[in-house]
């Protein structure tokens, strides 16, 4: 058995069962730092296929970040974890039926005779001077880099969908609110009042009054305008 | 190791998640670390494929796969959060309701 065989199996039987424990660990917590372990597993497993850079991002920002998140998330939210897996086992038959049918299915299709080694020999190994992050680098920033943009822009709609979702400050924005306005009836629209008809010497006062106010506003203002010639003129004349 | 080795691993890896999606009916958590799961036995295909067939390009694919999976994340776990904040419970059978 050669050193790549041992680490192999060693990485895949840890992947394997750190999986199953994600999907049956009781506690949710515990299921989390499965999820971590098979992914830093897996990661083994890439640099073992020579993809050193996406293992490396794989622990960086999956497990540095995304399960990070998760954890955060399940110890934040005050959930009964134990109700939770009530009714666990009434599916597992239907379950274990499920995985064997698919993966008796995915073996045919994968048995050695297709992929095997004679089929698929393995390439050569890269030596030392061999950087596979220069190669995803010079493929990233040509062939790709719309691609590549077009990532940076679903990261940015990840973060403005994620922080509208969760944020419970004041709201700074004008909008309509739909339901309310289909609530809305007639009865809060329009305002009928019922009143006694007007007196109509009240009206002439107020008439009065107003047309007085306008008038000597009026007046003041004609007063102003005319001050400035006539001292103009004063001066002149003088 | 041949391919087939690699493929299998991963093979494995996916059935898992998928008895995993099937079993869990009441935690929403656990429905997305298996989803994750998934994902990380579909990465592991094209990365053995990449190096078996000598071409990179499958390794950009899982560059770009690993950066939405990170957006589906995050996105997830807030919905998560929202609706444990209405629902005081994240279990996944209470999740018929189309109301907002």
């Amino acid at each position: 058995m050669t050193a790549e065989q041992i680490v192999f199996y060693l990485f895949a039987t840890l992947a394997i069962a750190s999986a199953l424990g994600v999907v049956m660990v009781r506690n949710s917590v515990q299921a989390v730092l499965c999820l971590v372990l098979t992914f830093f597993s897996m990661a083994a497993l890439w640099m073992l296929l020579e993809a050193e850079f996406l293992a490396i991002a794989l622990v960086l920002v999956y497990v540095g970040a995304v399960m990070v998140l998760f954890l955060f998330v399940v110890m934040m939210l005050d959930v009964d974890f134990a109700s939770l897996k009530q009714g666990f086992t009434r599916y597992v038959p239907l379950g274990v039926l499920v995985a064997a049918g698919l993966l008796i299915g995915l073996y045919w299709v994968l048995r050695g005779e297709v992929f095997g080694l004679e089929m698929m020999p393995e390439p050569n190994k890269h030596g030392a001077e061999h950087s596979n992050v220069e190669v995803l680098g010079k493929l990233l920033y040509t062939d790709y880099f719309y691609a590549f943009e077009v990532a940076g822009v679903i990261l940015l709609v990840a973060i403005v969908a994620a922080i509208s979702l969760t944020f419970r400050g004041r709201r700074e924005r004008r909008g309509q609110s739909v339901p309310m306005q289909h609530r809305a009836s007639k009865d809060e629209r329009l305002h009928i009042v019922k009143m006694d008809a007007e007196v109509a010497e009240f009206e002439d006062q107020q008439i009065d009054q107003d047309s007085d106010n306008t008038g000597k506003g009026k007046k003041k203002q004609k007063s102003k305008a005319k001050a400035k010639p006539k001292t103009q003129t004063k001066g002149e004349s003088s | 190791m041949s391919l087939t080795h690699y493929l299998m691993v991963s093979a494995i890896l996916f059935s898992i998640s998928v008895v995993g999606i099937i079993i869990n009916r009441k935690n929403v958590i656990t429905l997305l670390m298996c989803i994750e799961l998934m994902l990380l036995a579909v990465n592991t295909n094209f990365i053995a494929f990449s190096r078996y067939l000598n071409d990179e390009v499958g390794q950009i694919f899982v560059f770009f796969i690993l950066t939405v999976a990170a957006a589906e994340a995050a996105i997830g776990l807030a919905i998560l959060v929202v609706l444990f904040r209405s629902n005081k419970d994240i279990d996944v059978e209470d999740l018929r309701e189309l109301k907002g």
